[in-house]
C-alpha cells in the first residue's frame, strides 16, 4: 500500500523489514535521517536490533564487520567524509568477503566543504570491492535496500546501496514498503557459513602473502563477475512478488529505433525522463538507466548501445585530470564489444548540489552539434564566475 | 501538475509545511512530491521548499523555477525581488503579513494576498509559526483539496494539544481568505 514519506523514512522502514541484527552508524548529512528514524523505530519497538552508537564511521564499519563475521545481519548507512573515514573498512569487508548493506546518500566530498548532492563519494570507493546498486527514486531505494540483503549473503559480496542525498533522502513522496510476511518470504534469516564461532576457532582476516595474493584477488573478481546474475535474478523476483522491478543492471527506455542514447546514473535519469517529455520536437533519445555500476555490466551496455549513432554519458562525479568516470569505462567497455562504436561525449552535471533543470535536457542535445567524440566537460559550469587564467 | 514554492527562514517549519502539504495531497488521492533546497541549515536563515501535486507519479526532480503558487512566511524575504520573479503569470502569492493584502501587493508591485499567520499562530500557540495557517489558507484560495486532507496530513504529524490548537488555526484560516478565489487558476494549472 502507498504512504507518502520522507526517503529516509522510507529506508529506515525497509532495513527493519529485513530484520537487521545489528545496527550501527554515525550521523552525517544528508544520511542523519535515516539513523534518527532507525533509532526511533527501534525506541518505538518496531525494529529489534542491537543499535550500537559508535563515535566516529571508521567504528560503524567496524562494528558491522564484527558483527557480520559473527553471523549477524548487519547495516551501516554513511555519507561524503563519511565514507572515505570509513574506505579503510570497507576494503576489509570485501576482502573478508563480509556479507552486508550500507546505504550511500550520495554527497560531494570537501574541500571546499559542501553537504549537498554528487557522487564523488560512493565513486572514490569504487574499487574497494562492494556491490554498488544507484536508485533513481524512493521506491527503487526501498526496493533495492530489500534486495541487496539477498544479493549479499547469496554472494558474499557486501552491497552499498547509493541514493542522491537530499534529491531522494529528504523527498516527501509515495512509496510502498513491502509488508512484512513478503519480505520474509523473499528473505530468508541470514546463514553464514563462515560465522565467527568460539565453538569452532578460526580466523578472518589473517595475512596473506604473495604467494596467494593474486589467487584472492582473482576469486574476488570473478565473485563480482559472477554477482551480475544475482542481482538480476533477485530483481527478477522481486517483480513476481510485487509487480516491481528496479531495472535489474541497466535498462534501456525509449523507442526502439533511436540512434541517440543518453546514459545517466541515480535520480537524474527521472528529470530527463520527464523533460524528453516535455520536448517531443527534439531528436527521438534512448534513456539508458545504469543501474548496477559494480559489477559494471559491460554485456548488458554493449547490447543497450546497439544501434546508437551518439551516446551521451552524465554523471555527477568525476576523476580532476582525467574527466569523466564512468564515461571512460563506458567507452571501454564498447570498444571491447562487437559493435560499431557510437561518438560518445561525457559530461558531468549537477556537482555538489547545482540543481538540475528540464532545460538541461536541450543544451544536452543541441551540444551533441559541435561536440568531438570523446569530449568531456562539467556541463552546467559557469565559467563567468571564474577568473580568466581558471576557465 | 501544480508547483509550490515556499519561503520562509529556518525554524519556521517550512520543510514541515511542504511535508504537510504534500501529504495532505496524497491524502486526497493526487501524487505528491515535496523536498527542502537547504542552505547551511540554521534558524532565520532563508530557506525555501518546494511541493508538486499531480496526477500521476511525478518524475522531475529539479527545483521549482517557475511556481504557479508562492507561499512567503517572512514577509521581510520581499526585499530580494527574485523571490517572486519566477511566478507564473496569474499565479498566487500568499504572504505572511499584518497589512492589508491591498497594501501589501501595492507596496511590492505584485499580486499578493496577505494572512497574519504568525499572529494567528501566536496567539494560539504562543509561537509565531505561521505554517498551518497559511497552508490552510492555500487551501481555502484554491480548492485544491478539502481541508479534512490537511488536518489529516497533520495528524500523521503533531500530536495532542498542539494538534488540537493546530487544528483550531485550520479552521480560523479558513475564515480569513476569499474561498475559491484561486480556484480558476488551480483548475487551469490541473489540467
Amino acid at each position: 500500500m502507498l504512504e507518502a514519506l520522507e526517503g529516509s523514512m522510507a529506508i529506515a522502514k525497509a532495513v527493519t523489514r529485513c530484520r537487521p541484527e545489528v545496527v550501527a552508524a554515525y550521523p552525517i548529512t544528508p544520511q542523519t535521517h535515516i539513523v534518527e528514524n532507525i533509532s526511533k523505530l527501534v525506541a518505538d519497538g518496531q525494529l529489534k536490533t542491537e543499535l550500537v552508537s559508535v563515535e566516529s564511521e571508521f567504528s560503524a564499519a567496524s562494528v558491522v564487520l564484527g558483527a557480520a563475521a559473527a553471523g549477524a545481519r548487519a547495516y551501516t548507512a554513511s555519507s561524503s567524509q563519511g565514507i572515505l573515514l570509513m574506505a579503510e573498512v570497507l576494503f576489509n569487508i570485501s576482502g573478508m568477503r563480509i556479507p552486508m548493506v550500507l546505504t550511500c546518500a550520495n554527497r560531494a566530498i570537501g574541500a571546499p566543504i559542501n553537504i549537498w548532492n554528487d557522487q564523488s563519494d560512493s565513486m572514490a570507493v569504487r574499487d574497494s570491492g562492494w556491490i554498488q546498486i544507484y536508485c533513481a527514486d524512493n521506491q527503487e531505494a526501498v526496493d533495492s535496500t530489500i534486495q541487496a540483503y539477498r544479493i549479499t549473503e547469496r554472494t558474499e559480496l557486501p552491497v552499498m546501496v547509493c541514493m542522491d542525498g537530499f534529491v531522494l533522502t529528504h523527498t516527501y513522496e509515495p512509496v510502498d514498503i513491502p509488508d512484512q510476511d513478503l519480505v520474509d518470504s523473499y528473505l530468508p534469516p541470514f546463514e553464514f557459513k563462515r560465522a565467527l564461532d568460539p565453538m569452532n576457532p578460526k580466523s578472518l582476516g589473517t595475512m596473506v602473502g604473495p604467494d596467494f595474493f593474486p589467487e584472492i584477488r582473482h576469486s574476488h573478481h570473478q565473485a563480482m563477475v559472477r554477482s551480475m546474475s544475482e542481482i538480476e535474478a533477485a530483481d527478477a523476483d522481486w517483480q513476481n512478488l510485487t509487480g516491481r522491478q528496479c531495472g535489474g543492471l541497466l535498462s534501456v527506455d525509449g523507442p526502439e529505433d533511436a540512434d541517440l542514447g543518453i546514459l545517466c546514473i541515480g535520480s537524474a535519469i527521472n528529470t530527463l525522463h520527464a523533460a524528453r517529455e516535455e520536448h517531443p520536437e527534439l531528436r527521438p533519445a534512448k534513456l539508458i538507466k545504469l543501474r548496477c555500476y559494480r559489477p559494471f555490466p559491460a554485456a548488458a551496455l554493449c547490447e543497450a548501445c546497439r544501434g546508437l549513432k551518439d551516446l551521451v554519458v552524465v554523471e555527477r562525479a568525476f576523476s580532476p585530470g582525467l574527466g569523466g568516470i564512468i564515461g571512460t569505462e563506458v567507452r571501454a567497455a564498447l570498444a571491447a564489444g562487437d559493435g560499431p562504436m557510437p561518438r560518445i561525449v561525457n559530461y558531468t552535471i549537477g556537482l555538489g548540489g547545482r540543481d538540475i533543470p528540464i532545460e538541461l535536457y536541450p543544451q544536452l542535445i543541441e551540444s551533441l552539434d559541435s561536440a568531438h567524440d570523446g569530449a568531456f566537460k562539467i556541463f552546467d559550469v559557469e565559467l563567468e564566475k571564474l577568473a580568466e587564467e581558471d576557465r | 501538475m501544480i508547483e509550490i514554492r515556499i519561503h520562509g527562514r529556518g525554524g519556521q517549519g517550512n520543510v514541515v509545511a511542504a511535508y504537510i502539504l504534500a501529504g495532505a495531497a496524497f491524502n486526497a488521492g493526487r501524487y505528491c512530491q515535496a523536498f527542502p533546497a537547504f542552505g547551511a541549515e540554521r534558524r532565520g536563515a532563508p530557506v525555501v521548499a518546494f511541493v508538486r501535486i499531480h496526477d500521476s507519479p511525478i518524475r522531475r526532480r529539479s527545483q521549482v523555477r517557475s511556481p504557479d503558487y508562492l507561499i512567503v512566511q517572512d514577509e521581510h524575504l520581499l526585499h530580494d525581488p527574485t523571490l517572486t520573479a519566477g511566478l507564473k503569470p496569474g499565479g498566487g502569492c500568499l504572504v505572511n503579513s499584518n497589512l492589508s493584502s491591498e497594501d501589501l501587493s501595492e507596496m511590492y508591485g505584485v499580486a499578493m494576498t496577505a494572512l497574519p499567520a504568525g499572529q494567528m499562530s501566536m496567539a494560539m500557540m504562543g509561537r509565531a509559526v505561521p505554517n498551518v495557517p497559511l497552508l490552510s489558507a492555500f487551501l481555502t484560495l484554491t480548492e485544491l483539496m478539502p481541508l479534512d486532507a490537511l488536518k489529516k496530513a497533520m495528524g500523521e504529524r503533531f500530536k495532542g494539544t498542539v494538534l488540537e490548537k493546530n487544528i483550531l488555526l485550520v479552521d480560523e484560516a479558513a475564515q480569513r481568505v476569499p474561498a475559491g478565489a484561486w480556484k480558476e487558476i488551480s483548475l487551469a494549472r490541473s489540467a
